[in-house]
């Protein structure tokens, strides 16, 4: 591979968390699931900005959290700001739970995720219903979020495997 | 955890800076708030920055997601292309009788021309109109929108009609400069004066997040309402045009349901309403 090419590939593959975000709130790529009665949405942004925020906050800037949650309250005609600080408030839980933790597994992080979603849920929601009256459906919300923690471990191994691609990319960089 | 510990880790969390970070979280938050409270400011320049900020947004997204749109219609394109040659296998089998079928179009075509002119029928829908693309479309558990590619550049203002092909679809509720999101008729917070001919039974249609029908609220107890009857706008509200159709009336289980004429899942185009 030619040195440009590889520098290429290097930048693309430790930039993978910002595109993956990025793509997610502009394209809108949170799948919204209707079955029989059952309407939710899958907010892969939520597990992203999680794990994230957890593993390697340097990978992922806190303000480029603040400007994808921007786009996403856009495109999804949210008030603009909410995305924002749901976002910032599951980083900031992302670094309570990295600065207590020595060493990491798949289950304390699938609850620690489950704690976090339902917190900022939460938090959602009042807002929403409180102060900008926006007609929420409570099962919806509550199904999306169960949905998400759910599949967190798929995305955490898929997270994890590109968090050891950056890290191998960047060890090729300190040895050249 | 100590409390000291807890003073320890809020400081670091909030406050540090970290390893390439250009904001702290505690910033970020804060701004994140002032954003927020500045979506009670609805007029001035606040206003014309969210309508900027929007445009852009949106346009953004829709070139990011072209190359998705092309494969996406390239999938389409080839299921329908395979739907075609299978039925025009079916159709090779079948004798039509074409010159027949020509006849009988031609003396409907010169009979409803004479029936219009008995009834002295008026053009509806007189109002000029735009075609347009639609940017995003956008579904969720708490929004079924359009975004379209005309703002109030191009006269378009809010509660304007919004047709697919013949058939009314949703009308107007956000206009930025060069873009506006309409909500659809399906959305939970859609209400639209309905008449239900041909009785001429005055109604609301609202959206129960279906994409196949909408829910007909405050119907006459005795009324005449029956399966196949067709729901057409009534304009009551002096914004949307009288006498566009949205769909007919099925009855399921016993309640009445009007079952959309327009499908959503294939909107690629739409006509938006304006007056100069």
């Amino acid at each position: 591979m030619s040195l440009f090419a590889n520098r290429i590939y290097s930048k693309t593959i430790t930039s993978l968390p910002t595109l993956i975000l990025l793509l997610v709130v502009i394209l809108d790529l949170n799948i919204n699931i209707i079955y029989k009665n059952y309407d939710f949405i899958i907010n892969f942004s939520y597990i992203i900005v999680f794990f994230w925020g957890l593993k390697k906050p340097e990978h992922l800037g806190y303000g480029l959290i603040f400007f994808a949650g921007i786009i996403n309250d856009v495109v999804q005609s949210l008030p603009i700001g909410i995305s924002s600080l749901e976002y910032l408030l599951l980083s900031v839980i992302g670094a309570f739970i990295r600065n207590r933790t020595i060493i990491y597994n798949l289950i304390y992080d699938w609850i620690s995720f489950f704690i976090a979603i339902l917190i900022v849920g939460s938090i959602n929601y009042i807002i929403l219903i409180g102060i900008f009256k926006i007609p929420i459906i409570y099962e919806s919300l509550i199904l999306g979020l169960f949905v998400t923690f759910l599949i967190y471990p798929i995305f955490f191994k898929i997270f994890f495997w590109i968090d050891n691609m950056v890290l191998i990319k960047q060890n090729d960089k300190k040895n050249r | 955890m100590g409390r000291d510990d807890l003073v320890i880790s809020a400081r670091s969390i909030f406050l540090n800076k970290g390893n390439r970070q250009k904001f702290s979280l505690l910033t970020l938050i804060i701004v994140s708030i002032i954003v927020l409270s500045l979506e009670y400011f609805k007029t001035g320049p606040i206003n014309q920055f969210r309508s900027v900020t929007k445009d852009v947004v949106f346009k953004t997204s829709y070139f990011i997601s072209l190359p998705f749109l092309k494969l996406k219609n390239a999938y389409y394109g080839i299921s329908d292309f395979l739907k075609i040659h299978e039925e025009n296998k079916q159709l090779k089998i079948i004798d039509l009788n074409i010159e027949e079928l020509k006849f009988e179009n031609q003396f409907l075509k010169e009979e409803n021309i004479r029936l219009n002119a008995l009834i002295e029928e008026k053009t509806l829908f007189l109002d000029n109109y735009h075609v347009t693309n639609i940017l995003l479309d956008q579904e969720s558990p708490y929004l079924r929108s359009i975004v379209i590619n005309k703002g109030f550049k191009h006269d378009i203002k809010i509660g304007s009609a919004v047709r697919s092909g013949s058939y009314f679809i949703g009308k107007v509720v956000g206009v930025n400069y060069l873009t506006s999101r309409v909500l659809l008729i399906n959305d939970l917070n859609s209400k639209i004066p309905v008449i239900i001919e041909p009785n001429g039974i005055s109604a609301i249609v609202s959206g129960n997040g279906s994409k196949f029908n909408g829910d007909i609220e405050y119907l006459p107890e005795k009324n005449q309402v029956e399966e196949g009857h067709i729901v057409y706008t009534s304009g009551i509200d002096g914004i949307i045009s009288s006498g566009i159709p949205i769909g007919k009336i099925t009855i399921i289980n016993s309640k009445k349901i009007v079952k959309f004429f327009a499908d959503f899942d294939q909107i690629k185009y739409v006509k938006v309403y304006f007056k100069k």
